[in-house]
């Protein structure tokens, strides 16, 4: 379906910390046509200062008491200025969001376990990916890593979906009733995947799932490969468009023994094969 | 009776003025899930040599206040690929395509335009000699004005396609270049092309792009294209298609007042891709509060008249 142009009215905006924020958008037909690992194109709406729209991994697609579809909602990250606006925004305030876009991931059933593996504000995609998985069965486990234990979100969210969270700290801090491991969440990824093998059908145990810094990704892409696990990444580049106009969020991927060509992270990812992407 | 939108660039007719800017537009096909190409008054390619390019390693682009700088280093499919996957779905879709095209020497421009003179459905060569962002890409054509000339005369020669070269900005004077290109022959003229910049991160003191310079494009350069399309309107005869920072129907106007034929709509694609059907009502809607009954009678309107004095 084609993406939609909608002047969202925000319906909430919750801070979660002193940088995140869960961005809720009054935009049903956005909502209603996105698939997991799909992003929308954001920036308050009416103003020239930031003129570009920022890309956002759609967080939640948000439902009324009656199940209907109601909006989405996008993780925010305090970073830049056009972050730093949309923290600031209030219930009423309205946002341009453009949407959904993009490649979603592919989700697997049984008995091929999902793994997904987030850093930091790399969260953001597994929602979504989560709810598809906990309905198919999928025995989903989440790897998320943050700085302080202050900065994991949604646990509960996750657990009431049945998923098993496996959280690191960098600082070692652990979450509410919650154990960390400290370090980083690739730590205890290797770990899960030396003891993976094949599942019982002789494929592939586990999906591994990833989205969060770029070396994260990277260390992620190569340890599954090792391990000799599927792997699909979201990336996160500057992006102008969305829609593969501009050709600003290139990303490196190479197809078998061809050499690399550069593609738009907008329109072939920001999902993409692990083993596809070229690192640098 | 409906307004009359149609212009005409030498023998082409358009039944609008709206024309979707090179290298803002992919290749067209990228935005028909939002947009019906034939409402357009023309698509230009994104910009191509004989060969694929890979372009410059990303970060490609940078915010700056109104505007944006990059430096996408013409990555494209080549003349070959684009004739053979491109230009057929273009047709398809009613679209009037102008194709953009860059050589490293005068030869590489001749033989792109004899590959798209054989090609079923090219309206117009947009002859890019103003592409700030490759050291080989056309600029040191389009910054000369004896190699302005002779790019276009050679094209021209090579070529039953209306050819149109697309000026740049960062010249002393853009009018004598416009002369040049119609001395030569050139059909038609297109600018502005980007402005060249820069920004650096002040807190890691290294560019924000990875080209290190790029063109700067969006709101912020429009009064300066606005100027450039005046002047060269007051020293050339041929059309002019102008362009930079055209955000909706007001500044469009305002280009076809300073004797723009035709514009083109870049960076606003990106902040707005459903920039089009609202340009084109703006447009009906001032001809109607203005009488005017054929949008051509805008061009070169512009009263220069001093403004009355206002007082704050």
């Amino acid at each position: 379906m084609p993406p939609v142009d909608i002047d969202a009215t925000v319906i909430a905006n919750a801070r979660l910390s002193r940088d995140y924020s869960v961005l809720s958008l009054a935009a049903p037909e956005v909502g209603k046509r996105t698939q997991p690992g799909q992003f929308v194109m954001v920036k308050p709406a009416g103003i020239t200062d930031p003129l570009l729209r920022r890309p956002f991994s759609v967080f939640e697609v948000l439902r009324n008491g009656a199940g209907e579809v109601t909006g989405v909602s996008i993780l925010n990250k305090r970073a830049g200025r056009s972050t730093k606006k949309l923290y600031e925004l209030e219930p009423g305030d309205v946002v341009s969001c453009l949407g959904p876009l993009g490649v979603p991931f592919t989700p697997v059933a049984p008995p091929v376990e999902a793994w997904m593996v987030a850093g930091g504000v790399g969260l953001a995609p597994f929602a979504t990916l989560a709810e598809s998985l906990a309905g198919a069965k999928t025995p989903t486990t989440l790897f998320y890593g943050a700085r302080t234990a202050e900065e994991l979100f949604y646990l509960d969210f996750f657990e009431q979906l049945g998923i098993k969270l496996v959280l690191t700290t960098e600082d070692g801090g652990h979450a509410l009733n919650k154990h960390c491991v400290k370090g980083r969440v690739t730590g205890p990824l290797e770990a899960a995947l030396k003891n993976a093998g094949t599942s019982s059908s002789g494929n592939a145990a586990a999906m591994v799932y990833a989205c969060g810094p770029e070396p994260m990704l990277e260390a992620v892409a190569k340890l599954a490969a090792r391990y000799n696990q599927p792997c699909q990444v979201s990336v996160e580049r500057v992006m102008g468009c969305g829609l593969g106009g501009c050709y600003s969020c290139v990303v490196p991927v190479k197809h078998g023994d061809e050499h690399a060509n550069l593609v738009r992270s907008c329109i072939s990812g920001p999902v993409f094969d692990g083993a596809e992407l070229v690192w640098d | 009776m409906a307004p009359d939108l149609s212009v005409s660039l030498g023998s082409l007719t358009l039944p609008n003025p709206l024309i979707a800017a090179s290298g803002c537009f992919g290749y067209g096909l990228e935005y028909e899930q939002v947009v019906d190409l034939s409402m357009l008054g023309g698509v230009v390619s994104k910009g191509l040599f004989m060969k694929e390019r890979q372009g410059h390693p990303p970060p490609r682009i940078v915010e700056t206040p109104a505007g944006m700088i990059n430096a996408i280093g013409l990555q494209g499919i080549g003349v070959h690929r684009f004739v053979k996957e491109k230009l057929p779905l273009l047709n398809k879709a009613g679209a009037r395509t102008f194709v953009n095209v860059c050589g490293t020497t005068i030869d590489e421009y001749v033989e792109v335009c004899k590959v798209l003179s054989q090609a079923d459905g090219v309206a117009a060569i947009e002859l890019n000699i103003s592409c700030p962002n490759i050291k080989e890409g056309g600029i040191q054509f389009g910054c000369s004005l004896t190699g302005t000339y002779d790019v276009v005369s050679a094209v021209k020669k090579a070529t039953h396609l209306p050819i149109i070269p697309k000026l740049t900005p960062n010249v002393t004077d853009v009018a004598s270049f416009a002369r040049a290109a119609e001395d030569a022959g050139a059909d038609a003229v297109s600018l502005v092309n980007t402005f060249l910049a820069m920004a650096i991160d002040v807190e890691t003191r290294r560019p924000k792009i990875t080209n290190v310079m790029g063109g700067l494009s969006g709101p912020a350069i429009r009064p300066i294209a606005v100027r450039m399309v005046w002047e060269c309107y007051q020293l050339v005869k041929i059309p002019i298609i102008g362009m930079g920072g055209i955000t909706d129907a007001r500044d469009a106007i305002e280009f076809m007042l300073a004797g723009a034929t035709a514009v083109q709509i870049g960076t606003q694609n990106f902040v707005d891709p459903f920039v089009w059907s609202k340009v084109l009502d703006g447009l009906k809607d001032y001809m109607t509060r203005h009488n005017v009954a054929k949008i051509s009678d805008l061009i070169g309107s512009f009263d220069p008249t001093p403004p009355k004095a206002v007082h704050a």
